[in-house]
């Protein structure tokens, strides 16, 4: 696979609004790519095109092989991992079964769930209702989640905000792990301090454009 | 994972969910009893009227408070839960048999609980084997709304008038839900065929099976 992610001159419009305009974006197998902007740049937007979430209007684009707006795209998106800015997990239900839940509907082996969630340090605290967790704990789930599913694509929309230095390292385990296995990941943050030193390379865009690059 | 396991998953973590929240039993069921209740106080004293509109009464609640029971499973879902559910690979086939094999169970037992409650308060003079017509009626009748109503709840994912239009959408469409049950109980009491009445359920609901198997992933897709 020569890149993971190649966007040419991508454009992406919602409800009749452009909010990404030719975009160019390549992301190689074992890179971490940063990308910075103020609120309202099109990052969150860049993240769900990535993900395949959403179809470009504009340009062409390439991930995990599959061009967006194919029907190869729901091949691809099981080997995406995405932690969005807000935790998709079921309220009803406690982390544990919440971890069983995504896993039986995923693939993973859910035998592997009371191992992951003692790698995330939740081993005790399992069975605790979503509801009544804190932020933090229902980020550690899907950290776990993505450590069950080996993804070759990791995608982090302000994936570390609010979160203490140990879920923060688990993040970091995450990426690691990704990259070893010939991965990659893209980061999206509105601090680019914050991701300086986890990327290799930052992106920065305004107003669905890019600024720089370094 | 197949498509029926992924099914099973959603409807069995669906049913979890509602025995902690209790939406639809414990609190669905109480206000259509409330309100199967008002009709025999407006009425006054006529028992004889009660008696005779009973059933349809039943149905007519059935349809307005079952529409709420189907409507809930697919309004839990967020947007972000919606994305994982893509990238996890659930096929939204699934995901739409799943919510009908769920709301399917629950609007079976709130319809039980309301025919019952109107034979209590209405006492309608029904023929024998009546109540066994009537339960096979309520299945058929469950299982097409569930599928009516999951179907409006994804077509309507994500618009800030969701509630109203998907009741919009569900009720003149369980016409011929409504009009199949009905005309059964109507029909064992003149005691003629209620075949031509089951086997419209029965093409109903298979319809909306097919429609809603068939339409799953481009209406999920569409509402990205």
């Amino acid at each position: 696979m020569d890149s993971l992610v190649a966007l040419n001159g991508i454009g992406v419009s919602l409800g009749g609004k452009q909010i990404l305009r030719a975009l160019d974006v390549k992301l190689q197998p074992g890179e971490i790519l940063g990308v910075s902007g103020p609120n309202g740049s099109g990052k969150t937007t860049l993240v769900r095109l990535l993900a395949t979430l959403l179809r470009p209007d504009k340009g062409s684009g390439v991930v995990l092989e599959a061009e967006l707006g194919s029907n190869d795209i729901y091949r691809a998106r099981r080997s995406i991992g995405l932690i969005g800015h807000t935790p998709a997990l079921i309220d009803e239900l406690s982390l544990r079964e919440n971890l069983i839940h995504f896993a039986r509907l995923g693939g993973p082996d859910a035998e592997q769930v009371d191992q992951v969630l003692s790698v995330v340090g939740l081993e005790d605290a399992g069975g605790r209702l979503t509801s009544a967790s804190s932020f933090g704990m229902k980020r550690r789930i899907e950290v776990a989640y993505l450590l069950m599913t080996r993804p070759s694509l990791v995608l982090l929309d302000e994936a570390t905000s609010g979160l203490d230095s140990a879920a923060q390292g688990l993040v970091a385990a995450l990426l690691e792990r990704t990259i070893n296995l010939g991965g990659g990941a893209l980061m999206v943050s509105h601090d680019a301090d914050s991701l300086e030193s986890v990327c290799g390379r930052l992106l920065r865009i305004h107003d669905g454009r890019l600024e720089s690059t370094q | 994972m197949t498509f029926w396991s992924q099914a099973l998953e959603i409807a069995r973590v669906d049913l979890a969910v509602e025995r902690r929240l209790g939406d639809s039993l414990r609190i669905v069921t109480p206000f259509a009893i409330v309100a199967l209740i008002v009709f025999p106080l407006a009425l006054g004293a006529q028992l004889s009227l009660i008696a005779e509109i009973g059933p349809a009464v039943f149905w007519a609640l059935g349809v307005l408070f079952g529409m709420q029971i189907a409507l809930r499973r697919s309004a839990n879902d967020t947007p972000h839960r919606r994305d994982l559910y893509a990238l996890i690979g659930l096929d939204p086939a699934a995901k739409y048999v799943g919510r009908v094999i769920s709301g399917g169970v629950l609007m079976l037992a709130f319809l039980i609980v309301l025919y019952v409650a109107m034979l209590v308060l209405y006492s309608p003079d029904l023929p024998g084997g009546a109540t066994w017509i009537a339960m096979l009626t309520a299945l058929l009748f469950g299982v097409g709304l569930t599928e009516l109503g999951t179907m409006a709840g994804e077509v309507t994912s994500g618009l800030s008038n969701r509630s109203s239009l998907a009741s919009l959408i569900v009720a003149p469409l369980a016409l011929p839900l409504v009009i199949g049950a009905s005309q059964t109980l109507e029909a064992l009491d003149r005691d003629v065929s209620i075949l031509p009445w089951i086997l419209l359920l029965l093409a109903t609901d298979l319809a909306l099976a097919v429609a809603g198997v068939a339409l799953a992933r481009p209406i999920e897709e569409s509402m990205r």
